[in-house]
């Protein structure tokens, strides 16, 4: 009994036997989910498995069906997002939720009421505590140079904050103007501010070049040392070994088991994960030799109707049989890649070729009958490529029923494929005429890829092919686009994953701000290379830099 | 304390239930107002009923009210299928009327039924469609949007009939005493009687046939479908979103128009402002309803149409003020689409954990999506934005 007691004076929070379903989807059942002051926790799982359910209860968004949560030694319910900020839980979010148009100052202020910031001032030590509440709490004034000054102060108190956990950004800067990393700053500083002790950050380095991922790492070892209790969402489970203290394991809604991360390693983690061994490894069957070139792209660039530039001057060009990839951070340019190729969207200049043919301006219909096939899934999995409310059938026609002849659709050949489709890719669905949007994540995928892959292309676009897809899953689509690449189908892979794209690919081509980096033979290159090209150094540059320092 | 969540699906018999349920409760809202008013509220309701469904001449009626709705809804059903939010019904069967009345007014008096019977209707079907056009092109072209605009549209329509009748078309026979109006449409322009009912009836029941052909089994129908689903999947297959949305508009303007005309030539023969009778609103919760639904949209405009018909005879037969047969209407509608709500969610009763401050059960519905149901009944209004946006976002991670 005495270690238990021991065990909750030491604990940040305290999850017991929390269950939840949704309908009949039971997403959480008896989970027990311990977090100690002063530790970096990983909560690993798989899609689906309950990660971001059983966060939500935690902060608040959700209620439980049953089950307590215990935080600092005290038991509390949560009936609204505001109870678990002021018991000190702050989420980070995957996606920011900041305003734009504000400053990072004006985005961490926004909703705070006065005893919040009282509160927030008491805890920041560096700032003159005294002038700060004075301009804070003078309500009747309506000044427009006190206001500024209230601003000043609250930014240096922010600069407080950065300070103490060496984050760096500037507080008077618009949000629109912020990288995507400090963008996470100013949603960490956020929760701080609302005197958060036990931060959730959901999948945090899924936006960040791996520069900015050790940074990040840092400010939160920082945190941890102050200590703040730290819940680390992630699939990757590289970042997990370098990162936490601890793990705790989810599969389909049960907490299977929770390890201390020093005496484990990444086999064990994903055994656990997925409830059985498997490998891990990527094949990379050899490229066709031959290295016929398939897709060429000349000079391409692309302003979009707002006339900022996505894509300048892109040159390159694929070959049949070999994968490649293209790497970048968010937005830099890969979507416009995908859509320009497809024929979707126009380009401001320059060519494109497929067998020496110019396909540049010619409609997607077209560009599709020559052998160009794009599959494309977006953040939300559905917006591109599949009709969420149709079943397998009709998003099967949707590439096929202007080949038809008539006014009327016939649907008797897809239906057919689509059965097909089924058995080849393993796809799980009650029936074809099920909409997809009712499928999980990988069985969409694998019908919008199983589509493409059935129009036999020469060139294959797979963009974020295995976004959200649990290992697994993964695995299946990379043998598939393994498969495409031995049947000497050209593919262009456009990834997130840095570790996947140089295990998967042939070439990788970086891409920055719509500028081509240069094009790296996987074999020789490595994740540190790639990402200092994803931040906007030169291939050329950084082989000049390396002849330098050799040469000195 | 209760809590909201979503329903797994709901059986047909779960629907017929809840449906008949809000219905009820309609009903009995309504008779609970009568009585306050002083009303006999079971007499008030069976004459409701009765003047409905009861006789032949209700009957007759219910359908002649039916007609232009059910018309309207098909019409207004292509449009929301791809999300063009078209709420100018009432422009469109006005202008659909006048180009009707337009051509009665220039053909001679002389001219056979049979020619100009189609030529009314096609020139009702060229004015609803020209009027959507408008707003129609101002969509696609610069991204106005659609709701405002085809509901101003509404208004110039309505001022332009006004004109007419009152200036332009007005029939100065000296046998008028100078009463403004509109000349009545010639004799052998007037749709013929069957059993007593126009055969304007055959327009849409023709129309429901062809309109779900057209959705569910053609190539135009498809890519309306897709259009509205996804705009960036509809250009991924190449198809042209614009003239596909242009197509739509026009099509669901010209059969408003086609309802305005039928409705001229069959019932009113004549162009008043009053042309409409608000057909192009109600047809706006008909169509959603019967869930865009040809067939349903058939029957869901006869039952709407026999409450606009028993409300009628309700206020004549006991007396009752306009104003409350039409809030007896209202209500019946209201909680008649109230029970979609227990479709979608049931409520469940947890147990009182701890204290129980605050019971807000006012549900915040933050999306469309019928997933985000699960926040908790119980939200403050101090809940910043963040919160709610966090909340949309999680959506997705629910399954």
């Amino acid at each position: 009994m005495t270690r238990s007691n021991e065990q909750t004076e030491t604990l940040a929070f305290s999850m017991r036997g929390i269950s939840k379903t949704f309908g009949s989807v039971c997403a959480n059942e008896m989970i027990d989910f311990d977090v100690r002051q002063g530790e970096i926790h990983a909560l690993l799982g798989e899609n689906g498995s309950g990660k971001s359910t059983l966060m939500n209860i935690l902060s608040g968004i959700y209620r439980a069906d049953c089950g307590t949560i215990e935080v600092f030694g005290k038991q509390r319910v949560f009936h609204f997002p505001g109870d678990a900020i002021r018991c000190g839980i702050g989420m980070v979010y995957q996606h920011f939720k900041l305003a734009d148009s504000l400053t990072a100052t004006e985005n961490i202020m926004a909703g705070l009421s006065e005893a919040q910031v009282r509160r927030a001032i008491k805890s920041g030590n560096d700032v003159n505590e005294h002038d700060v509440i004075s301009s804070l709490t003078d309500r009747d004034d309506s000044s427009i140079r006190r206001r500024r000054d209230r601003n000043n102060r609250m930014s240096d108190l922010i600069r407080g904050y950065s300070e103490r956990f060496h984050i760096d950004f500037d507080p008077d800067k618009p949000a629109s103007q912020l990288s995507v990393s400090e963008k996470q700053s100013v949603e960490i500083i956020k929760v701080l501010i609302r005197g958060a002790r036990i931060l959730v950050l959901d999948e945090p380095t899924a936006v960040l070049t791996p520069q900015e991922t050790k940074r990040l790492f840092g400010v939160l070892r920082k945190m941890r040392d102050d200590g703040c209790s730290i819940v680390f969402i992630s699939h990757k489970l590289g970042e997990i070994m370098e990162l936490c203290d601890r793990v705790t394991v989810l599969r389909k809604g049960r907490s299977v088991d929770t390890l201390v991360v020093s005496e484990v390693d990444t086999y064990d983690l994903v055994e656990k994960m997925v409830g059985f061994k498997i490998d891990l490894q990527i094949e990379r069957p050899e490229p066709d030799p031959e290295r016929l070139e398939c897709l060429r792209v000349e000079g391409l660039s692309y302003r979009d109707e707002k006339g900022v530039t996505k894509l300048s001057d892109l040159s390159f060009s694929t070959c049949y049989g070999e994968i490649l990839g293209v790497a970048g951070l968010a937005g830099g340019g890969q979507k416009e890649l995908c859509e320009v190729i497809a024929g979707i969207i126009r380009p401001t200049s320059g060519d494109i070729l497929v067998d020496g043919e110019i396909i540049t301006g010619l409609s997607p219909r077209k560009i599709s009958a020559k052998g160009v096939s794009m599959c494309f899934v977006p953040e939300d999995r559905l917006g591109m490529g599949l009709v969420a409310s149709m079943g397998m059938v009709e998003n099967i026609l949707l590439k096929e029923y202007s080949f038809q002849k008539g006014i009327f659709v016939h649907s008797e050949k897809a239906r057919e494929k689509s059965s097909q489709i089924i058995e080849e890719l393993d796809i799980v669905t009650p029936s074809v005429t099920h909409p997809v949007r009712l499928l999980s994540g990988g069985n969409i995928q694998k019908v919008i890829l199983g589509r493409e892959i059935h129009l036999k292309p020469k060139l294959m676009i797979a963009a974020y092919a295995v976004r959200g897809l649990d290992i697994q899953s993964s695995h299946t689509i990379y043998r598939l686009l393994n498969e495409q690449k031995e049947k000497k189908v050209s593919v262009l892979y456009i990834g997130e994953d840095l570790d996947v794209l140089l295990a998967l690919c042939d070439r990788v081509m970086v891409l920055c701000q719509g500028v081509n980096m240069g094009i790296v033979d996987t074999k020789n290159t490595n994740k540190i290379e790639v990402g200092q090209m994803m931040s906007g150094t030169k291939l050329e540059v950084l082989k000049r830099g390396v002849d330098y320092v050799s040469n000195n | 304390m209760f809590r909201i969540t979503k329903r797994d699906k709901s059986s047909i018999s779960d629907s017929l239930i809840f449906r008949s349920f809000g219905f009820a409760v309609g009903i009995i809202l309504s008779m609970l107002l009568i009585l306050l008013l002083g009303y006999n509220p079971i007499a008030s309701i069976a004459a409701l009923f009765d003047g409905a469904f009861g006789s032949l001449g209700g009957l007759r009626n219910t359908i002649k009210f039916a007609i232009p709705l059910a018309t309207t809804a098909l019409g207004l059903s292509i449009a929301f299928r791809m999300k063009f939010w078209n709420i100018g019904g009432e422009g469109q069967l006005l202008m659909g009327g006048t180009a009707a009345m337009f051509v009665s007014l220039i053909a001679g008096p002389n001219i056979p039924g049979w020619i100009l019977i189609p030529s009314m209707l096609i020139a009702g079907i060229i004015g609803g469609a020209f009027w959507a056009l408008i707003p129609g092109i101002f969509r696609i072209q610069l991204r106005t949007n659609e709701t405002l605009f085809t509901l101003m549209m509404n208004y110039v329509a309505l001022y332009l009939v006004k004109y007419l009748y009152h200036d332009l078309w007005r029939d100065r026979d000296p046998a008028k005493f100078n009463f403004p109006g509109i000349k009545m449409i010639q004799q052998q322009a007037v749709l013929p009687n069957v059993f007593g009912i126009s055969v304007g009836i055959i327009v849409p029941l023709i129309l429901a046939f062809l309109v779900y052909i057209l959705i569910k089994r053609t190539k135009p129908g498809y890519e309306i479908r897709v259009v509205g689903e996804s705009e960036p999947t509809a250009n991924y297959a190449g198809m042209n979103v614009k003239r596909i949305m242009l197509g739509g508009v026009l099509l669901s303007g010209g059969i408003i128009g086609l309802a305005g005309a039928v409705k001229l030539a069959g019932e009113t023969m004549t162009l008043t402002d009053n042309l409409t009778g608000g057909a192009g609103f109600t047809a706006i919760v008909i169509a959603w309803l019967a869930n865009l639904s040809a067939p349903f949209i058939l029957v869901v405009s006869f039952l709407v149409a026999g409450l606009e018909q028993g409300a009628q005879t309700m206020q004549l037969r006991l007396g009752v003020p306009a104003a409350v047969a039409d809030i007896v209407k209202g209500l019946i509608l209201m909680s008649f689409l109230g029970s979609e709500f227990f479709l979608r969610y049931r409520l469940v009763m947890t147990s009182v954990i701890g204290k129980n401050k605050r019971l807000h059960s006012q549900m915040k519905n933050h999306c469309d999506d019928p997933n985000v149901s699960d926040v908790s009944a119980t939200r403050s209004a101090e809940s910043d934005l963040t919160d709610d946006c966090a909340v949309r976002d999680e959506k997705a991670e629910v399954r």
